[in-house]
């Protein structure tokens, strides 16, 4: 069995009443995606934020590469290698595709309290970061500024930055929404190849590209994790079926 | 960009030629009057690069310029006077001073920052006015120092190899400050440090999604604003020869803000734009009535409906972020 990455062991969020993650735990191993699927208000991104540090457990362990990383704050998180993209593409809006990445690769060599050297011609920051442009497909837009990409540049930019940051986990929450059929077929094409080198933690609604992708699922409802399998299993599990997928349409 | 280059040499350009075309004329007045706007103009870029460049609106930044003019004001007084103070001996030569403004600015902004910054938005405005006006208080209740009444500097305080009593000279060491500062942060903001800052204004959340603290670079940004406006405050107390609690008013925080938005905020010239729009219209419009900040007041409300990049971005467009 493959050492596991990440480990999340029963965590717990309650906002008032309401139990938004609900002793869960899951794990991802190395070279492997790992499907987190379930209906809209599962608290899918609830848990996401949880493991990438911007809400913190009410209980409940959540271990990286072997260290508790629970106590950490999302930059801390982030320089041990966990990357992730967001629901919503959240982009330095202003700066173009490239220094985005840039701001990645800067983070990764150490120290951003650097006040004189011009970041635009410092070949130490910006080859990294073409090249990570260059593996999703989007080095022909490096000075675009961010807000004039397209939704899925956005997104291709945003796994972009992950890489360039040398992640060792990939949190990806939705990364096909609003995507067009071409789009989310390169963009599976690319998280295909990419397991190999960081395991991804994936959520998604778009059953096609789970299927796909997918070494395991687990299934959330409601908070709590009712089913983890392969695909086979999850498609033929009657709990599941019930729950979410024969709830569609 | 080489637009805006090149209005930034023009800036750059007029507010040295202007002064010394005065001074060839001997008209000392118009000399001073660009040594004002030079040393505004340096506060207010000391403040862009928390406001402008951070996204950090601080109304607190009177304080700093404040400070500033009490330490080139105390110094004065004790070297005049051959008084030490706290034990050591006082120089009244202007490096030693800035340096000493520097020293005791980023000492009152550390705690001030690493507090402020633990809220952001309109908390962020009121909790460093709150600030700012503690400090306005003690100085007006600190009467070793004249209090109240403001304190003045009997001789300017010198420069090494100047005569700083000479208003050319006087403003060729302003002129010198501004342009080293400006240099410095064009230089900051291509750098990893600028990079940090402006993308945490655009998005904090992304910024810790990289692994970078964006409090640590907000404080550091925030210190570093303080001192620089530090620096022009005592300048300022040196034009005047006075310093004054009043230095230290929210009006001059008010007027700082002012100066950064009517300039262009964010750009590294807006600040000089800025000072040279204000002090004119106040020298134009000050002569024919003392309301003239009514009109000041049309001309910021003009800049915020319909030029947000202020007169820079009016002058050379959206700003190009390389």
């Amino acid at each position: 069995m493959a050492e596991a990455i990440l480990d999340i062991r029963n965590l717990s969020k309650s906002f008032g009443g309401l139990k938004a993650t609900d002793d869960v735990s899951l794990d991802l191993k190395k070279g492997e995606i790992h499907a987190l699927i379930g209906p809209n208000g599962a608290g899918k991104t609830t848990l996401i934020h949880q493991i990438s540090g911007t809400l913190r457990p009410s209980a409940g362990a959540i271990r990286f590469l072997g260290q508790d990383v629970t106590g950490l704050d999302v930059a801390a998180r982030a320089r041990l290698g966990l990357g992730r993209t967001f629901q919503i593409s959240s982009l330095a809006m202003d700066f173009p595709a490239l220094r985005n990445v840039m701001l990645a690769v800067q983070s990764r060599q150490g120290s951003s309290f650097r006040f004189f050297r011009n970041v635009g011609t410092d070949a130490s920051l910006t080859e990294p970061a073409m090249a990570a442009l260059s593996r999703v497909g989007l080095e022909g837009r490096a000075a675009v500024p961010a807000s004039e990409l397209s939704h899925g540049e956005r997104r291709q930019l945003e796994i972009a930055i992950a890489l360039a940051l040398g992640s060792k986990a990939l949190l990806l929450d939705e990364p096909m929404a609003g995507m067009g059929q071409e789009g989310s077929r390169s963009l599976t094409r690319l998280l295909d190849a990419l397991r190999g080198e960081a395991p991804i933690l994936l959520v998604e609604h778009d059953m096609d590209a789970v299927f796909a992708l997918a070494d395991r699922i687990s299934v959330l409802v409601y908070g709590r994790v009712i089913a983890t399998g392969t695909v086979g299993e999850i498609r033929n599990n009657a709990d599941v079926r019930t729950a979410y997928l024969g709830a569609r349409p | 960009m080489r637009r805006e280059t090149a209005f930034n040499d023009a800036l750059a350009a007029l507010l040295l030629a202007v002064p010394l075309a005065a001074h060839a004329l001997a008209e000392p007045f118009y000399v001073a009057l660009a040594t004002r706007v030079a040393i505004l103009a340096l506060a207010a870029a000391g403040l862009n690069l928390a406001l402008g460049f951070g996204g950090l609106v601080s109304f607190g930044h009177a304080a700093f310029f404040g400070i500033g003019g009490y330490v080139a004001g105390i110094f004065a007084a004790h070297a005049f006077n051959a008084e030490p103070l706290l034990g050591l001996p006082v120089s009244d030569q202007m490096p030693v001073i800035w340096l000493a403004a520097a020293v005791v600015c980023a000492l009152v902004a550390l705690p001030i920052g690493a507090i402020s910054l633990r809220t952001s938005g309109v908390y962020f405005i009121m909790i460093t006015l709150a600030f700012a006006q503690m400090i306005y208080y003690f100085a007006i209740s600190w009467p070793a120092y004249g209090g109240e009444d403001g304190l003045s500097i009997t001789v300017r305080n010198g420069f090494p190899g100047l005569n700083t009593a000479n208003p050319l000279s006087f403003f060729l060491v302003c002129y010198g400050l501004l342009a080293a500062f400006l240099v410095l942060m064009w230089r900051v903001r291509d750098s990893r440090f600028g990079t940090a800052l402006q993308a945490a204004r655009q998005n904090a959340e992304r910024v810790a999604a990289v692994g970078i603290k964006p409090f640590r670079i907000r404080l550091a940004a925030f210190v570093i604003s303080a001192v620089v406006t530090g620096i022009a405050g005592a300048l300022f107390a040196d034009l005047n020869r006075f310093v004054s609690p009043s230095m230290m008013s929210w009006q001059m925080s008010g007027e700082l803000i002012v100066l950064v938005i009517l300039g262009g905020t964010g750009r590294l010239f807006g600040p000089v734009a800025g000072a040279i729009l204000y002090v004119l219209l106040e020298y134009a419009l000050g002569g024919l009535t003392e309301r003239w900040q009514l009109f000041l007041g049309f001309i910021l409300l003009g800049v915020v409906l319909f030029a947000r990049g202020g007169i820079v971005g009016l002058v050379a467009g959206k700003a190009r972020h390389g």
